[in-house]
């Protein structure tokens, strides 16, 4: 195994490469560059101008260009500097990662909390009431953008309910704290909430549908019949034998859709004014700040990959039947 | 599957699927009901959108005097913050939502199975490199990348590229076809093994008739299935888009780009918040489940009822 996760690793590189090769052309396509407001500038003499270009090595060959852009992001850390903010990109990525990854845990755990216990009732009891309740669900959390999820759940929960008590909104609708109040773990919750359960609806219908079908195979093994016919609890059937084994094919599916929960954190947070990479990167894109926009692509591209080789990975460590070869 | 094939494998070119088997095809559609159902709601949205002009309303037309009005029987979906008619933009923002979605399909459905055709068709070093080629794609954070297109094409000096329509809808099709390249080489890998291929290679026939009247046609099921999820995500992801400001510009009404200002008035005017959306999700929904009635009608050995 170990011999296939360095070919897998080795494979990805070149993937990686032309990725960054694009980014860098699409960066360097773009106008107003490192030098637009200099240019612009009509107290910036041509010498100045010149002498900046040869800091920044803009004279050189665009290959020479590339390969520097490279080794600084892939090995120095060195992200570039913001465009608009003049900081370092690394260091606002930096600051804006604990909230979006706070955010996707919270929707992971949500979405396994609800989900796995759903579909395995659903196939114990196949075409009753729930189960086709929680087909119909899973169509419709297929269907439902998740924007708009978020702005029905401000509507809902901000607006038209009040806490009986005190009369203010039942949850918040945005932010991570309330504004001049203490930080404290539980208002904090209280604002996690919301942009939690518009990030993982849609992955709770998908995950328990998936869940029954693999949990209706599985229910066919022999092993349960053995629990069955050995007298155990339909429970101790059903959560220990069966769901056990039905939960490895779910395993890698977390693992290959957990990019796709970083693009829907984009849309939660730019609804819920979350201050996470998402919402970085879409003030990013108004404003045209491209090195910030590379940098978080990028990001998210080596995310894809590395999750894919540990889904591939993952699915060798928890079922021994599969073989690397 | 085999004998349906193989008894319409003397048909060839255009009528490659003869009636009987789109009679069988339909009947078994039918029998989903939730399916049946989703293709009346879709026409009849597909209509309501085409009825625009029957409105009295210019979408554009902007009355500040009648701005956020709750829906009432002059403005029955009520009016935006321009005080324009809700109603009439949702209609003429259905054509362009609708459109973005059934033209980038076919965008993608076109590029997924030439990509995907050639190279099971051809194997070898083609398909190698079409698949690698794939894979590349398939790293990309496709929303990420969506919105980093746009914001650059819209920057760049080309009057052209200001047609939001048209490049929504080749940027979403650029960025989604690899699930139907990897579904049709796979398909393609069977079929081009199968005796009926290998007959119409020994009586001489060009490797493209090869593809596009023998196997391409046994692969219409699997890749109009394919088709119907695609269009469903196409949808979503054109509105995601347009929400927030990197799809179909204004003064261009998407379903979308209402969406935009809905959350800045949600206080004043919630519906402005619920109709665009209620029906990105019901065209999503209703695809999704003509996929599935399409899936059940094209799958000859299923029996209703015994799935799962």
């Amino acid at each position: 195994m170990p011999t296939y996760a360095l070919r897998r690793t080795l494979q990805a590189i070149p993937i990686l490469l032309i990725l960054s090769a694009v980014l860098f052309a699409i960066v360097k396509a773009a106008p107003g560059g490192p030098l637009a407001a200099a240019e612009r500038n009509p107290n910036v003499t041509a010498e100045q101008l010149a002498r900046l270009r040869d800091r920044l090595g803009l004279d050189q060959p665009i290959y020479v260009q590339y390969g520097k852009w490279l080794v600084n992001f892939a090995l120095a850390g060195d992200w570039g500097e913001s465009i608009k903010f003049r900081r370092p990109v690394s260091d606002m990525i930096l600051e804006r990662l604990p909230a979006t990854f706070l955010l996707v845990s919270a929707a992971f755990v949500l979405m396994l909390a609800l989900a796995v216990p759903a579909g395995v009732i659903a196939a114990s009891r196949p075409y009753s009431w729930f189960d086709h309740t929680l087909t119909t669900l899973s169509f419709a959390g297929q269907s439902v953008p998740t924007f708009w999820l978020g702005l029905i759940l401000i509507l809902i929960f901000y607006i038209w309910l009040k806490n009986p008590f005190t009369g203010e909104p039942l949850f918040p609708a945005g932010g991570m704290g309330t504004l001049g109040a203490d930080r404290n773990l539980l208002d904090l919750l209280w604002h996690l909430v919301l942009p939690t359960v518009a990030l993982s609806a849609g992955y709770v219908a998908w995950y328990s549908r998936f869940l029954r079908s693999s949990m209706r195979d599985i229910l066919n093994e022999d092993y349960v019949r053995t629990g069955r016919a050995k007298g155990l609890s339909e429970r101790a059937v059903l959560f220990k034998h069966a769901a056990r084994n039905a939960l490895l094919p779910l395993v890698t599916m977390l693992a290959l859709d957990l990019p796709a929960v970083f693009s829907g954190a984009l849309f939660v947070e730019n609804i819920f004014s979350w201050p996470g990479m998402g919402r970085l990167f879409w003030d990013a894109a108004r404003g045209r700040d491209y090195p910030v926009l590379q940098a978080v692509v990028m990001i998210n591209a080596v995310l894809i990959v590395a999750f894919n080789l540990f889904a591939d990975l993952l699915y060798g460590l928890l079922d021994p039947r599969v073989r690397y070869d | 599957m085999t004998d349906a094939v193989l008894e319409r494998e003397p048909v060839q070119g255009g009528a490659a699927v003869p009636e009987g088997m789109l009679r069988q095809v339909w009947r078994r559609f039918a029998r989903h009901r939730l399916a049946v159902a989703s293709l009346v709601i879709l026409v009849g949205l597909i209509g309501a959108a085409l009825a625009a002009p029957l409105n009295p309303y210019d979408p554009n037309a902007q009355a500040p005097v009648d701005k956020l009005q709750a829906p009432s029987a002059e403005h029955w979906l009520g009016t935006d913050s321009r005080g324009r008619d809700l109603l009439a933009r949702l209609q003429y923002g259905g054509q362009i939502s609708l459109s973005v979605g059934l033209l980038s399909t076919l965008l993608t459905l076109v590029i997924g199975t030439a990509i995907g055709a050639a190279g099971g068709y051809y194997g070898g070093w083609i398909d190698n490199v079409l698949m690698r080629f794939t894979d590349a794609f398939l790293t990309f954070p496709t929303t990420f990348v969506l919105i980093l297109i746009s914001a650059l094409l819209r920057e760049l000096p080309y009057p052209q590229l200001k047609n939001s329509v048209l490049v929504v809808i080749i940027v979403i099709g650029a960025l989604s076809w690899m699930y139907t390249a990897r579904l049709v080489r796979g398909l393609v890998l069977v079929l081009r093994e199968r005796d009926f291929v290998i007959a119409a290679r020994a009586l001489g026939a060009s490797d493209a008739r090869i593809i596009l009247g023998h196997i391409l046609p046994n692969c219409l099921g699997p890749i109009l299935v394919n088709g119907t999820l695609q269009m469903a995500f196409a949808v979503i992801t054109e509105s995601g888009l347009s929400y927030l400001g990197f799809g179909i510009q204004p003064p261009t009404a998407s379903w979308g780009n209402i969406l935009e200002e809905a959350q800045q008035h949600i206080f004043r005017a919630p519906w402005l918040a619920i109709f665009p959306g209620a029906l990105i999700f019901l065209v999503a929904m209703a695809v999704n489940y003509i996929g599935d009635g399409l899936r059940d009608g094209l799958d000859p050995y299923l029996v209703r009822g015994a799935k799962g």
